[in-house]
């Protein structure tokens, strides 16, 4: 098997999900989007430590998974209070921001 | 010889007076009067005490001295006696690299007689002032401006430049300026201050331009160029400068002394000057200042002599300095007879007696000018003093002899006979004054050769005692007619009123005057007398005393013509005579002339307006100057000049327009709302960016990294 | 060699579909679903090369944890099930444009560095070589790790409390 393989295949979940993240309204379909980069770098994590006979890239894997669970539950968090006070969890409606 | 060591000081004391007088006499309790006294008195006392030590160092060079002999055999010599040198005393005024002025006295015995003569007149015009001008309002003002006037003359009596003789004369003719205009608000007083200055400065263009001439001849002869006169004088005589520039210095100082000493044609100040207080006309247009340019004569003479070839008849006899003389002293003489104001006879009488002065010198009669002029500052004097004595006690301080004078001589007889004796002096009237110094110059005349200027003599003597005669009898003979008011004449009209309330005596009628007024009339009578003596040809002392024995001409000495005196005391009678017979009445056949015939009032109407002279200065040569240039002037302003400046103002204001219209509003403000509008555009188009929209920033986010990775990409 | 090509094409296959699902359809909890789709997919790529305890670990934690989280999440904010309008807002174009320039560069980038290596699954790695390593050299990550869930935990509770 080609490293490449895995590797442009972990590219293109990459990019799907920076598409997710730029297009989508919801707030919890971007977090999904960004869940779903987390685990594109899985795989290219996963692949590197295979193809060079290191558990690091497994070990590594692991972190970002547990990282990756944190920070969903934070974001989830976050985005229940963003709901309670503006009654919407789109991120068009977000824009306290603009001048 | 501390006297003549020290004689500057007889300018400087009166200098002194002068500031003292300025800045204190008002608070005085004469008001000045009593310092200008102190001062004049002074300078006389240090003047006679000069005069004494001068005829004493003559005496002792006299005596055996080997200097004389050594001048004998030089053949310098014009008098009897041995060389005696003029005693000089300089100072360095001015020095740059080799040129030097110096500053300093040169006394001999003109100077000597010179400062006698000015101190005593000015002494005895200072004490007759303290009368005649009491309660005047300017009086110490004046008294400031005679003690600056006697210092002025006194030094340039002493000078021994010409520069200096420079500074004396101008600063004469200023004083002379200040005094005539002394009463300016009465505007005929001022113009004649005017007139009185420019006439002279006319003359002193000549004036300047000969000082000038006189550093170039010193320099052609001694190799560095000074205004020394002993240098100039030895200069002039030594022949080893060129003739033409001695002849044109001597005619450009010529122009100078025609206009200072009145002679034709640029006299015509003299009379107008009688505007000013008459203490002032005796002794500054009779005894003092018009004499300067005769002084100025005798002490350059050999530029002169040799200038206008004097000495030699064939070729000089008609010397301009000599024609000119002979011409004045008959428009003098004619135009006297023609005045109706006492001072003013007296003035043409002064321009007449000038041109005697002038003649002589011009026929090489040094020693007669001189001593002419010693003697008629003398009776002159008397004659202007005797005159303010009858204007101020006689004829309500009117000078006109028709309309307020007459038969004065039996309430004022001091002033008469003081008068009469005077006036017999200036006539030539044996043996009086006049008549020794006006013979001395026809006999000089006569001998050198100038034949025709003894006539003119004669005849001018005819003519003097004459229109004084005339003067006399209008004045002090017939009947009163001063009865009515004061007629102020404009010429000379004061400020009577100050002057009626300070009079302490009442104006009943006319009267004798104060013996502050009289006692100066007796003082130069008895001078008038006595004087002419000083030169009697036995003893020639005038001549031994005061004429310079080295840096002089050879003119020798002329013997004394007693049938030429005979013949102008004769003259001089029958003129007298002639006079009398005619105002008193008799001759009717000769009374009205000018009436019936008709070239006699052709010829009184030539006299009466002065021979057109001041018709011809004043509306011809000055009006005609004037009027075009003038208007010539006012043409060019308004039309040029005008036009100039309107036509830069309106371009500059186009300009002006244009640089805002354009440049300003267009291009600077275009290119700064320019700027600011692209500023503000970008600003807007840039502020898009921030929608507030999160996803739209991370748009733009990843956009950046991937182009940051295809550049690390494209680049390594 | 050929049969574990194939497996991984029929893999990637479905897991590239269940991207594409996550950020195109209209329906949140499809989306949900699909994510599960493809990190399922991740974890069986996980057992072909061998690592079969991060692949038991994303099935558990992953599939397990997040995406019941998820379907809290979707629940609890009342995320529209059948919604009128789309999904997506209006950058979906340069979106597109910008993530296809992405996708671009990271391959370029791959296939230029990795050319043809291969990767050689000798064995399946051991369990306890993995924790070994992870509690000896990786033990100062681990802690850290273990402190940074302590965070998230407690600060989850406390954004999410009600008061």
């Amino acid at each position: 098997m080609l490293l490449n393989q895995f590797l442009l295949l972990g590219a293109f979940l990459f990019s799907t999900g920076v598409y997710g993240v730029l297009v989508r309204k919801h707030t919890v379909l971007v977090l999904m989007s960004i869940e779903l980069m987390l685990a594109a770098v899985n795989i290219n994590l996963v692949a590197f430590g295979a193809a060079n006979h290191t558990v690091a890239g497994q070990v590594f894997a692991l972190f970002v998974l547990t990282i990756a669970a944190a920070e969903v539950g934070i974001g989830l968090a976050i985005v229940l209070l963003i709901y309670r006070n503006l009654r919407t969890a789109d991120l068009d409606d977000l824009e306290l921001l603009k001048d | 010889m501390w006297f003549l060591d020290n004689a500057w000081l007889v300018p400087l004391i009166p200098a002194l007076s002068f500031a003292v007088i300025l800045l204190f006499g008002k608070r005085l309790p004469r008001k000045g009067s009593e310092v200008g006294i102190a001062a004049v008195g002074a300078s006389f006392v240090l003047s006679v005490g000069a005069a004494i030590q001068w005829i004493n160092h003559l005496r002792n060079a006299d005596g055996t001295s080997a200097l004389g002999a050594l001048g004998r055999a030089v053949g310098r010599l014009s008098a009897e006696g041995p060389a005696v040198e003029p005693i000089t005393r300089a100072t360095t005024w001015f020095e740059s690299g080799t040129f030097k002025l110096s500053a300093g006295i040169q006394i001999d015995g003109l100077a000597v007689m010179m400062m006698f003569v000015v101190t005593l007149i000015s002494l005895l015009v200072h004490i007759y002032s303290s009368e005649y001008m009491r309660g005047d309002v300017r009086y110490t003002h004046y008294y400031a401006a005679l003690s600056l006037f006697t210092a002025s003359m006194l030094l340039l009596v002493v000078a021994d430049n010409t520069l200096l003789m420079l500074i004396g004369w101008e600063l004469v003719g200023l004083c002379s300026f200040m005094l005539i205009g002394h009463w300016w608000e009465e505007k005929p007083n001022s113009d004649a201050a005017l007139k009185a200055f420019l006439t002279t400065r006319t003359g002193d263009i000549g004036l300047l331009t000969g000082v000038v001439m006189t550093f170039f001849i010193v320099q052609r002869y001694t190799g560095h160029g000074s205004f020394n006169i002993v240098a100039l004088n030895d200069a002039a005589s030594s022949g080893k400068v060129s003739h033409t520039l001695i002849m044109w210095c001597a005619l450009a100082l010529l122009l100078g002394i025609m206009g200072k000493s009145g002679q034709f044609p640029l006299h015509t100040w003299l009379p107008d000057a009688m505007a000013g207080p008459t203490p002032v006309s005796a002794l500054i247009h009779a005894a003092t200042m018009v004499v300067a340019g005769v002084y100025l004569g005798a002490r350059l003479y050999p530029v002169f002599w040799n200038g206008l070839s004097i000495g030699t008849p064939g070729h000089g006899a008609w010397n301009a300095m000599a024609i000119i003389g002979g011409i004045t002293v008959l428009v003098g003489a004619t135009l006297a007879f023609v005045q109706d104001d006492i001072k003013k006879v007296l003035a043409y009488s002064t321009i007449s007696q000038l041109g005697y002065m002038t003649m002589a010198l011009g026929v090489g009669a040094w020693t007669a000018a001189v001593f002419h002029l010693f003697t008629h500052a003398f009776f002159k004097a008397d004659l202007f003093l005797g005159a303010g004595s009858v204007s101020h006690s006689g004829s309500h301080h009117s000078f006109d002899m028709k309309k307020d004078m007459g038969g004065l001589r039996k309430v004022m007889p001091q002033t008469f006979w003081t008068f009469v004796i005077g006036s017999l002096a200036l006539a030539g009237i044996f043996p009086l004054a006049g008549f020794w110094s006006k013979d001395e110059i026809l006999v000089n005349a006569g001998r050198h050769g100038y034949t025709a200027f003894v006539v003119v003599g004669l005849l001018g003597a005819l003519l003097t005692a004459a229109y004084m005669t005339r003067c006399i009898y209008l004045t002090f003979f017939g009947e009163y007619r001063g009865g009515h008011a004061h007629a102020d004449d404009g010429a000379h009209g004061h400020v009577v009123d100050a002057h009626e309330s300070a009079d302490a005596h009442g104006h009943g009628g006319p009267h004798e005057s104060n013996w502050v007024l009289t006692m100066p009339l007796w003082v130069l009578t008895a001078l008038a007398v006595v004087t002419g003596l000083l030169n009697y040809p036995a003893w020639h002392r005038f001549e031994t005393w005061f004429q310079p024995r080295v840096h002089f001409v050879e003119a020798p000495a002329v013997p004394f013509n007693p049938i030429l005196a005979i013949v102008s005391v004769a003259i001089a009678l029958t003129g007298i005579g002639v006079a009398w017979a005619f105002y008193s009445g008799r001759l009717r056949a000769l009374h009205d002339l000018s009436v019936r015939n008709a070239v006699a009032r052709v010829g009184k109407m030539i006299l009466v307006n002065k021979y057109y002279l001041d018709w011809l200065y004043t509306d011809v040569i000055v009006g005609g100057i004037k009027g075009p240039i003038a208007a010539g002037a006012y043409w060019v302003n308004q039309h040029i000049i005008d036009n100039v400046l309107n036509f830069t103002g309106r371009g500059a204001r186009a300009v002006g327009r244009f640089t805002y219209d354009y440049i300003d509003q267009k291009g600077v403000d275009g290119v700064i709302n320019g700027i600011a509008t692209v500023t503000g555009e970008a600003g807007g188009e840039t502020q898009k960016i921030q929608t507030g929209r999160l996803q739209f920033y991370a748009l733009l986010l990843v956009l950046a990294v991937g182009l940051f990775a295809a550049a690390l990409w494209i680049f390594t | 060699m050929v049969a574990e090509n194939v497996v991984f094409g029929i893999i990637a296959a479905a897991m590239v579909i269940g991207a594409l699902g996550v950020v195109r359809t209209k329906n949140i909890v499809h989306a949900a679903l699909y994510l599960v789709v493809v990190l399922a997919g991740g974890a069986a790529q996980f057992i072909l090369l061998g690592q079969e305890f991060v692949a038991w670990v994303q099935v558990l934690v992953y599939i397990g944890a997040v995406i019941v989280l998820f379907l809290f999440g979707i629940m609890l904010t009342r995320a529209p099930m059948h919604p009128k309008e789309s999904l997506d807002n209006d950058l979906r174009w340069p979106g597109a444009a910008v993530a296809l320039f992405l996708a671009g560069i990271l391959g370029g980038l791959l296939v230029k560095t990795f050319h043809a290596d291969k990767v050689d699954i000798i064995a399946p790695t051991r369990t306890d070589a993995v924790t070994n390593a992870i509690f000896t050299k990786y033990i100062i990550p681990f802690e850290v790790v273990g402190v940074l869930l302590l965070g998230a935990l407690i600060g989850a509770v406390v954004l999410a409390r009600k008061d």
